[in-house]
């Protein structure tokens, strides 16, 4: 599903953040990404959901290259990819309720055929009661499941998500995890950037490990 | 993203903790918030370019038509000058002339001035109470020829001057090539205007675009995370400054349709005073005619349409500078 061969990549005329990287994201797999801080975590996660270019090396994402995609290819590839970033990105003018819908939304979706699976899912992530709330009165925690439920609601077929339980409580951060491998198991590959140790081992799964910028392989 | 739906099961089953669906969690909000995008100094903006547009063309479709109707009044009419000359009777070829051209086909009306008449035109330059018996002072005759008449200038000339060698045949061709250039260059300076002011339409749009897409660069990044492509997020600011420039538009037409009807009333006021005279006969009643309010709210429409193009066209650069 996805394939990076000796991908490369620097801002500008910096130093090399990510080299030769060379791996294989196969399709319902789960794997944990970890590394230090800087190692590049996010830009590794950036480059899979094609908001940056390698500087060199091939990207292959669902059987496409992308240095040969457009944008409009982009922007259809990316709804294949659901995404969670550490600083969560909802919309402050939305309702929580509105923030999750807005994969359907943005795909054109009558609001009938999906309002029950998004208010669902809103349960399940324990914002049931916070649905007409808006994001800067939402605590960080409530904040973080509202931008992976978001992530989620469109059930992707990849998932990427950076820190995912990083503000929020280890019972939280147990169903939270329980969350994506429901997630996996329904089909969606899913790459978890964590420190947290402990949360990796709770699962056991496949781990990627940036060191330097170059990708170690834990299968 | 339907595919991926097909592919996949039921992500989680609440059974019997399935919620009752609350009245109020709907999607209400716009996704780019009206608030966001500064839409008062952009309304304010079209409504005064639209307004000067509107005026600059409503004055020109005046200058138009008070051209035209001199034109037709002036071009209707024909003056013949019967000098004086020695050893000639200057009545007699008056009368010869005059009755000359009451048998030309499509004359409706000769009037020869008198001696007297004659003499009031030049009261002007010479004074009043002058003797003008030892003055050689021309007669004019004026012919009116019926509308739309057309009349063998040339032929007429030669009958006349065959006639009283010393008659001059003035058909105003001078005088209405000169009302045509003066025409063409008002109409010339309105278009340029109107260039100019929808030059600085399409500038300000873009200004305000720019800005709005600066203020809302957070949700664009959001749509192109949940997988927006650049034209369902143009469509969202879209919407917006069409409305903006409709808003804007409408007012500024309607202030100067406001402003026409009120100069047409302010005219019929003063119609009767020599002030209110002097300048119907320069540019008539003042009065727009009812196609010539058409062509205004035409031209809210276009303006209207241009801040639309303008905006799209930001936004896609913009978009581009943003991916």
């Amino acid at each position: 599903m996805v394939r990076f061969e000796n991908v490369g990549l620097r801002y500008g005329l910096g130093p090399e953040i990510l080299r030769d990287l060379s791996f294989h994201i196969p399709a319902h797999s789960f794997q944990f990404l970890t590394g230090p801080s800087g190692a590049g975590k996010t830009s590794l996660l950036r480059l899979l959901f094609l908001s940056l270019r390698p500087t060199r090396g091939l990207v292959n994402l669902f059987g496409h290259d992308v240095s040969l995609l457009g944008k409009d290819a982009i922007a259809d590839l990316r709804t294949r990819i659901g995404i969670v970033l550490q600083d969560f990105r909802l919309l402050d003018h939305m309702t929580t309720y509105e923030n999750v819908a807005l994969p359907f939304r943005v795909m054109g979706r009558d609001e009938s055929t999906y309002r029950r699976e998004v208010i669902d899912l809103l349960k399940w992530v324990g914002l049931g009661e916070r649905m007409d709330a808006l994001p800067p009165i939402l605590s960080g925690g409530e904040k973080q499941r509202a931008a992976i439920a978001r992530a989620v609601i469109a059930r992707p077929h990849l998932l990427l998500a950076d820190e995912p339980t990083g503000n929020v409580d280890p019972t939280l951060g147990r169903r939270l995890l329980r969350l994506f491998i429901e997630l996996n198991k329904s089909g969606t590959a899913v790459i978890i950037a964590t420190h947290d140790i402990t949360l990796m081992d709770q699962y056991d799964a496949r781990r990627l490990v940036l060191h330097q910028g170059r990708l170690h392989i834990y299968e | 993203m339907s595919s991926a739906g097909d592919d996949h099961g039921v992500l989680m089953d609440l059974g019997k903790e399935r919620p009752q669906v609350p009245a109020r969690a709907r999607n209400m909000s716009p996704i780019v918030p009206r608030a966001s995008i500064a839409g008062r100094a952009l309304v304010a903006v079209v409504a005064i370019m639209t307004f000067l547009a509107s005026v600059t063309t409503g004055v020109v479709l005046l200058v138009n038509a008070s051209a035209t109707e001199w034109q037709s009044e002036v071009a209707s009419e024909i003056t013949i000058q019967v000098r004086p000359v020695a050893g000639r009777d200057i009545e007699r070829d008056v009368t010869a002339v005059a009755n000359a051209m009451r048998e030309q086909p499509g004359i409706l009306d000769v009037r020869p001035y008198t001696r007297e008449e004659s003499g009031k035109l030049l009261e002007p330059w010479l004074g009043s109470g002058l003797s003008l018996d030892d003055l050689p002072v021309p007669r004019m005759i004026v012919a009116r020829a019926a509308p739309g008449t057309r009349l063998d200038v040339e032929g007429l000339r030669s009958h006349v001057t065959q006639l009283v060698p010393s008659a001059s045949v003035d058909d105003h061709r001078a005088w209405i090539d000169r009302m045509r250039s003066m025409t063409g260059a008002t109409v010339f300076a309105g278009i340029g205007i109107l260039a100019l002011v929808i030059i600085a339409t399409i500038i300000s749009v873009s200004f305000a675009t720019r800005g709005a897409m600066a203020a809302n660069r957070p949700i664009v990044e959001v749509l192109h995370f949940v997988g927006a492509g650049d034209r369902y997020i143009a469509n969202r600011f879209l919407r917006h400054f069409l409305r903006l420039g409709l808003e804007g538009g409408v007012i500024g037409c309607v202030a100067a349709m406001l402003m026409f009807g009120f100069s047409e009333s302010i005219a019929n006021w003063f119609s009767g005073t020599p002030v209110g005279d002097q300048f119907a006969a320069l540019l008539g009643t003042f009065s727009l005619r009812p196609s010539g309010y058409l062509v205004l709210a035409a031209q809210t429409i276009l303006i209207a349409a241009i801040t639309g193009w303008a905006s799209r066209r930001t936004l896609f650069a913009t978009l581009d500078d943003i991916d």
